[in-house]
């Protein structure tokens, strides 16, 4: 039956991409400016993730805008929704590149960026992944990130856990469905063999069945874990740890940025989370000028507390910004010789952002930074040492 | 130890199940038509509760009633405007197309008003948990809830259907729309109560399905609804007793299976299990002596 909805609504997203081959937008262009373009999804089971990029990409473009623009040029960005897909992503890429697009933003997760990369890199099309954590949302030479990669994380996870002596036994509850959730744990896992502690317990679950934790946590619980790693996002955590203190199963939690968030579910009693440890680029009650102008504008504009992703967006779009002086780049270069000169100038720059201090990035595209790890006390982010 | 506390997540779990089924089975043995719209009837169910109960503070008795009543209306709207023109279309998949598109237009409407952001929610269920064996086997008040609200649910729905007049009209017009018609029985509005009881019992489940597993997005009827449909077509599809069973065995099946077998095969196990149920026994575990009867 499930087939059918989906037979159904891929139906219905061939009409909608037919109607979206006409052109979108088609004015006279008085004065040149940077075209960015962004997808994410704005609709759909993951438009928390990307409503924020978009939101938090449009605080960035007016405030460089208002500050007099990129080598005098203002920039314009034009969002696009995905729904998380990966054809309707392409669709969307297609879309923007009607409407003049010379570089993107985007997408915003990793599946549907996997396959609008392809696109970007048969086109040269620059490209600059605010949160598509995959590494092969990047397999292009034309494609940077401004967030780790998934091994990156799931590595540093491990050692952090082995060289704090945090624990001997560690279980590890993971989304089998998601690339980032599996990408995380693999390199979790082969990093784990050069630390001191032992995965006692690796258990899977699926998009499809994530509410339920009961099985997980009682193996968990079983095999005498005292430190549970949860490479997955803070819905599910709120659920597991509700779940877990109904069992009376009380072991150090750890977490990774998609746990960034969890103290902000409406209704989740945050004592729950209370010693819950994450490695993530950015903490909202971080108390430098950065942090605050961007968390008030948010909260101001939109009435919520960003997270991450929207922190990753508002950098990729100064990141831009600082790519582009770097080139000395102008509106009515060619896409592709854009790409070259952004390509060449991404390398050469040192960044500081509200996602990490002096990062710097390589030619494959990895961003260089330190991850920020952080301790819940009293229901806020604390850094650890 | 485990094995039991498998066990009791596996009840609680097909409890959930169970009731979600039994609004499933009842449109299906009545109006002979697969609603699946019911799991987004659910859903809605849960955020009329929810957020009767933030805004207000309301009492949550108070937040499950008003919950029925809006889900009731909803069905019969529904019912009205989607089902009712297509009933004599010359196709069954009419309905069924249109089932599913309903199920789309009602996950998207809620996804614009209140965002996809899951919403944590408030258990209505304010008891202590049944903690067994020196508290290492918990059974908590939810599932004692449910379990005791589907039973209830059960009876009230059987003595209903056979003892009274609204309920014998039922009756008649799942064994044959057109006789019934011929001895004076109103099918429009029999089918529009089918689906008024049938949307009442889906807030009721969405608001216990969310008291166990307190997150609430636009989708979280979905998956669940569909489970449950798979719990009815064991039980035997139209049985009320047979959605009872097959759900609290299905959510028991999944665990175990989980448990046993492979975490990540959960669903394929449920899956599996419809369809060995449709090869070797067609009508389900209760389907054959009762399908005519409701």
């Amino acid at each position: 039956m499930r087939n059918w909805k989906k037979a159904l609504s891929v139906a219905a997203a061939a009409a909608l991409a037919v109607s979206a081959l006409a052109p979108v937008s088609v004015y006279a262009e008085e004065e040149a400016t940077f075209k960015i373009g962004g997808i994410g999804p704005t609709t759909g089971a993951n438009a928390v993730y990307g409503s924020a990029v978009m939101n938090s990409a449009q605080i960035a473009v007016d405030e460089i805008n208002e500050a007099g623009g990129v080598n005098g040029y203002m920039l314009e960005f034009n969002p696009q929704d995905d729904e998380s897909d990966a054809e309707k992503s392409v669709n969307a890429y297609n879309t923007l590149k009607d409407w003049g697009m010379q570089m993107l933003l985007g997408t915003v997760t990793s599946a549907p960026c996997i396959a609008v990369e392809a696109e970007a890199l048969n086109d040269n099309m620059f490209l600059l992944t605010p949160s598509a954590t995959a590494v092969e949302s990047i397999s292009g030479d034309n494609a940077f990130r401004v967030c780790f990669a998934d091994p990156a994380q799931g590595t540093a996870s491990a050692k952090y856990i082995g060289e704090n002596g945090l624990a001997e036994k560690v279980a590890v509850i993971y989304d089998s469905s998601d690339v980032y959730s599996s990408g995380i744990y693999n390199a979790f896992q082969t990093e784990a063999e050069n630390q001191p502690f032992e995965i006692v317990a690796a258990e899977a679950f699926t998009a499809d069945s994530k509410t339920d934790f009961s099985v997980q946590l009682q193996k968990a619980k079983d095999s005498g874990a005292d430190l549970v790693f949860m490479p997955f996002y803070y819905n599910e955590a709120a659920l597991v740890l509700k779940q877990a203190s109904d069992m009376g199963f009380e072991p150090t939690w750890f977490g990774v940025d998609g746990m960034d968030g969890i103290l902000s579910v409406e209704g989740f009693d945050t004592s729950l989370a209370e010693g819950l440890i994450l490695l993530t680029p950015f903490s909202a009650t971080a108390e430098d000028e950065l942090t605050q102008n961007f968390v008030s504008k948010y909260q101001e504009q939109y009435g919520e507390v960003p997270n991450q992703f929207g922190a990753d967006a508002y950098d990729g779009v100064y990141i831009l910004k600082a790519a582009l002086e770097q080139a000395e780049a102008t509106p009515d270069m060619e896409v592709s010789d854009l790409c070259e000169a952004l390509k060449a100038s991404m390398q050469e720059i040192t960044f500081t952002g509200i996602t990490g201090k002096d990062i710097t990035w390589g030619a494959d595209g990895e961003p260089v930074k330190d991850p920020i790890v952080v301790q819940i006390v009293d229901g806020a982010y604390q850094l650890m040492d | 130890m485990s094995v039991l506390s498998y066990f009791v997540n596996g009840i609680s779990l097909g409890s959930v199940y169970a009731i979600i089924a039994l609004g499933y089975t009842m449109v299906y043995g009545i109006a002979k038509m697969l609603n699946f719209a019911h799991g987004d009837v659910i859903m809605v169910g849960a955020y009329v509760a929810l957020m009767t109960m933030l805004s207000a503070g309301t009492h949550p008795l108070l937040a499950v009633l008003l919950a029925i009543v809006v889900c009731t209306v909803l069905g019969v709207v529904i019912e009205r405007i989607a089902y009712r023109p297509l009933r004599e279309a010359a196709s069954p998949l009419a309905v069924l197309i249109t089932a599913i598109g309903v199920s789309y237009l009602l996950q998207n409407v809620v996804l614009l008003i209140f965002g996809s952001n899951p919403k944590s929610f408030q258990s209505v269920i304010n008891l202590p948990d049944l903690k067994l064996a020196g508290g290492s086997l918990v059974i908590t008040a939810e599932t004692i809830v449910t379990i005791v609200s589907c039973i209830i649910i059960m009876v009230v729905l059987t003595t209903f259907i056979n003892k009274t007049k609204p309920g014998q009209a039922m009756l008649a017009v799942s064994e044959d729309k057109g006789a019934a018609q011929l001895m004076g029985i109103n099918v429009n509005r029999t089918i529009a109560l089918t689906f008024a009881i049938g949307s009442g019992l889906a807030a009721v489940a969405g608001v216990l399905l969310c008291s166990s597993y307190p997150s609430l997005s636009p989708y979280t009827g979905s998956m669940p609804g569909i489970k449950a449909f798979v719990a009815a077509v064991f039980g035997g599809i139209g049985s009320i007793p047979g959605a009872f069973v097959g759900g609290i065995l299905l959510g028991v099946i999944e665990i175990l299976g989980k448990a046993y077998i492979s975490s990540q095969l959960a669903d394929a196990i449920v899956f599996a299990v419809l369809i060995i149920v449709l090869l070797v026994k067609p009508t389900g575990l209760f389907g054959k002596k009762i399908q005519e009867k409701v």
